[in-house]
């Protein structure tokens, strides 16, 4: 019951840091979809991209957090704000899981479906939104699934430089060996990794094609 | 598109080669014309290039050398986007838009060629009835439908926006023999009704009798010979004769000796 009161105490704070959470996780999320996608589309139908593409994802996803934090504090523009530098990592976090899932739901797209299309004269555009990504869709949302979720937990490490998020709680927790500290971090993280994972998976379902 | 000459061949291969990427070559030296109104057999073993064939007509595929024209207009030189949709296009394994209804499926080619919705939907309408399909059907989907139904459903899109030529490429390969039968019928009879130019592709000795005004008969990348069909089952050619013999008798009673 103390852990309640503490909470309630403290529900302001929390909910402040909730929401520069969620901050940093949905532009991150955005922007990972908005650069993801299209170099998903592009290997998928160049080959020639596929392995310099997924490889470089691939790379960035194998460098700790920490680390990667440290390396872009001193690039210029960035360096200026802790959470531009936050939102720029969590972006290339998320990149990997939805470049590939975008690969992976076009290239399981019927062949026959695309050569029929192509036949009939569908233009690369029209063949694309038409056909290519509303089939492809409920893979690659599960994709920006695994990304939300995967950021949700890092973001927490983005105030290690001063990005804030509910990551502030848990570092002041480890700091003063206080528990309650950390949960007050910890279980609003949870929460909304959760939430997340639940609401995408509902509308990945609801999107998948017949 | 181009010149509408009626004489000419509706569709002309003048000494096309065909090879893959890796250079290995897939067609050469094919010299082939098409009539207006006829239905063309393209008959052949798997790896004989008669599906390259057909992919070269509306160039989902390019020749290496040599230019194949449609209506007198080398298709090299033409709009590939407007070519296509001059073209009906029908395969085995049908490619119906999963995420579409049967009527969005039929109406695809005159909607993106801004078909007013009233007139598509009269043409979609039409073409249900001329593919023997209940009205009803244009608001399923083709996961709801069976083999049969789907592949009507496929004649049907191929016909939507009215093609003078129709590409087929083994379309009842993949059904029951019933069905199959069934469909080469109302082929016939749809045929002689619209008259459209027809190439068609299969390694179906029997098919190719019963529908083709005239079978090319491919060998190893190779037009070996075109023959009527009654030409056909008379012929001397070692291999015309060894596709009668592995089809055993009785191939008379179905050779197509119509006008069409």
């Amino acid at each position: 019951m103390n852990l309640v009161h503490f909470f309630w105490q403290n529900r302001d704070q929390i909910m402040e840091l909730t929401l520069e959470h969620l901050w940093l996780v949905g532009i991150s999320t955005v922007l990972a979809v908005l650069v993801g996608i299209p170099l998903g589309v592009l290997s998928a139908h160049w080959p020639v991209w596929n392995k310099p593409v997924l490889g470089t994802a691939n790379i960035i996803q194998t460098i700790p957090s920490l680390a990667l934090f440290g390396f872009l504090l001193p690039v210029p523009w960035l360096g200026d704000r802790a959470d531009r530098l936050a939102i720029l990592a969590l972006t290339l976090y998320a990149l990997l899981p939805v470049i590939r899932n975008t690969y992976t739901g076009i290239r399981g797209v019927d062949p026959a479906v695309v050569e029929a299309g192509r036949g009939m004269g569908l233009t690369d555009g029209q063949l694309l939104f038409q056909v290519e990504l509303p089939l492809a869709v409920s893979v690659i949302l599960s994709g920006v699934r695994v990304a939300v979720v995967v950021s949700v937990g890092l973001a927490t490490i983005a105030a290690a430089i001063g990005a804030g998020g509910l990551g502030e709680f848990i570092f002041r927790g480890l700091a003063m060996v206080n528990n309650q500290l950390i949960l007050a971090g910890a279980i609003p993280a949870a929460v909304l990794a959760l939430s997340a994972d639940f609401g995408l998976g509902w509308l990945e379902k609801r999107l998948r094609p017949l | 598109m181009g010149t509408d000459s009626t004489d000419g061949p509706v569709i002309e291969f003048r000494d096309v080669a065909y090879l893959l990427p890796n250079g290995q070559p897939l067609l050469s030296g094919l010299n082939l014309r098409v009539q207006r109104g006829e239905t063309l057999v393209l008959l052949g073993r798997s790896g004989s290039g008669k599906t390259t064939t057909l992919k070269l007509i509306n160039r989902l595929l390019t020749p290496r050398s040599g230019d194949v024209f449609v209506n007198s207009a080398s298709t090299f030189k033409s709009d590939v986007i407007r070519l296509r949709r001059s073209i009906g296009y029908v395969i085995q394994d049908v490619g119906l838009f999963p995420h579409y209804t049967v009527e969005r499926n039929i109406g695809l080619v005159p909607r993106i060629e801004g078909w007013p919705a009233p007139r598509i939907q009269q043409r979609v309408e039409e073409l249900l009835q001329m593919v023997g399909l209940e009205p009803q059907l244009g608001s399923r989907y083709p996961h709801q439908l069976s083999g049969g139904q789907r592949q009507r459903v496929g004649v049907a899109r191929a016909l939507a926006a009215d093609p003078a030529i129709l590409l087929m490429d083994e379309p009842f390969g993949a059904l029951d023999a019933i069905t199959r039968d069934q469909l080469q019928r109302e082929f016939l009879s749809l045929q002689q009704r619209l008259n459209k130019t027809v190439v068609f592709v299969t390694h179906d000795l029997r098919e190719a009798l019963r529908l083709g005004s005239r079978i090319a008969l491919m060998e190893a990348g190779r037009l070996v010979t075109v023959l009527s069909p009654t030409e056909f089952l008379q012929s001397t050619d070692p291999l015309a004769t060894a596709y009668v013999q592995a089809f055993g008798d009785r191939l008379d009673s179905v050779a197509n000796r119509g006008g069409s």
